[in-house]
């Protein structure tokens, strides 16, 4: 993004309410932000590359605290300092502070009834169609950058975490190294891999 | 001082969950039910079922929640505060180092390496969240009795939605609670 771009006086309002309007539907898990941002930041706005994107939030979700915030954080930081970073995650937390707050008061009402856990019944399933078919794009994508060594890695950390609930900090360690062990071998045959 | 409290107990929330929200479940339990006792098992519960009709991390709903409980809504701005400082002060840096140092070679490679650890957590929240849509027990227990029919049908049509017509994932996932207000609160199913 140019530095004309983010003078415009549209640019803070625009970051804002961009992830004002994600974090109002990351329902399920903070992973849902994953599609919502690429979606916004990348294909709407061009604001970011899917290449940087992909870098963004993969630091995000390898730092403690919500997915959702650090996203936001993150990409509001890239885009415009900390200035950005605060406005983004200004818009990321205050949905589900005015939710909760107007929620846990009519709570007794919300709990019983029908009509919203239906809903909330149906918005599974499409939430787990939604982070399915990121995993998908994901997937594929990284085959393209990384290759075979990167699938396989990708494989190994999901039957790590699934199977084994190995500590995602162990994974991320151990990814990590290797990625740099493999990229400084002299290596000849294998340059491919 | 109850405020000071709040904010240090969700700073260390925010500070320790890594890897998402199922991560911050136990913790949370243990911080606020177990060693503040700002909430009973009961009032725990009741913060699960909120959060999982209302959008937004855990952690923040968590925050909000207890700190509502604790001294209303000042409480709450303090309990959020401290359970995003962490994320704000850590992902600055980060974001700091990433934009001074993103074309050097060893932080690529690190970043080679976390892109699929990070693709493979996401592909193992898919898989539960697949597995507690289409099964009633959450598991991959293929008895027909066990089978939710119509969380399948949601579930396959969302994925045609999303990669044949190309429904942005919040249509999707609105069109997905429709469905739900249909079939399970008005026919009842």
């Amino acid at each position: 993004m140019s530095t004309k771009d983010k003078n415009k006086k549209g640019f803070y309002k625009t970051l804002f309410l961009s992830t004002l309007k994600l974090s109002a539907f990351t329902f399920g898990g903070g992973f849902v932000i994953v599609p919502l941002m690429r979606k916004r930041f990348v294909e709407e706005l061009k604001w970011i590359t899917e290449k940087e994107m992909m870098d963004l939030i993969c630091i995000s979700q390898s730092s403690p605290g919500p997915i959702a915030v650090n996203t936001s954080l993150m990409v509001g930081y890239h885009l415009a300092q900390l200035k950005g970073a605060l406005t983004a995650a200004l818009g990321s937390i205050l949905p589900p502070f005015l939710i909760i707050s107007v929620v846990s008061y009519f709570y007794d009402i919300f709990r019983s009834n029908t009509y919203v856990s239906a809903a909330m019944k149906g918005m599974q399933a499409g939430v787990a169609a939604v982070i399915a078919s990121t995993v998908v794009d994901l997937f594929l994508g990284e085959k393209e950058f990384g290759g075979l060594f990167s699938s396989i890695l990708t494989l190994l950390a999901f039957v790590a975490v699934y199977f084994f609930k190995v500590h995602v900090l162990i994974i991320f360690l151990v990814c990590a190294l290797l990625s740099v062990i493999k990229s400084n071998i002299p290596s000849k045959g294998c340059k491919k891999l | 001082m109850i405020y000071l409290q709040l904010f240090i107990s969700m700073a260390k929330i925010g500070a320790m969950s890594i890897g998402g929200g199922y991560v911050a479940l136990p913790l949370i339990q243990q911080e606020i039910v177990e060693y503040r006792g700002w909430l009973t098992k009961s009032g725990f519960a009741d913060l699960l079922t909120i959060s999982e009709i209302t959008p937004g991390p855990i952690a923040v709903n968590a925050s909000t929640f207890v700190g509502l409980q604790v001294s209303e809504i000042l409480g709450a701005i303090i309990a959020t505060l401290g359970c995003v400082l962490p994320s704000c002060i850590i992902i600055v840096i980060l974001a700091k180092i990433y934009q001074k140092n993103h074309d050097l070679a060893l932080f690529q490679e690190i970043l080679a390496g976390l892109r699929p650890a990070v693709i493979g957590m996401i592909a193992s929240a898919a898989v539960g969240l697949m597995l507690f849509a289409i099964f009633k027990d959450g598991m991959a227990n293929f008895a027909t009795q066990n089978i939710n029919f119509f969380g399948l049908a949601i579930f396959v049509l969302a994925i045609i939605m999303l990669r044949k017509f190309k429904f942005s994932p919040i249509k999707t996932m609105m069109i997905s609670g429709v469905i739900g207000v249909v079939v399970y609160g008005i026919a009842g199913l």
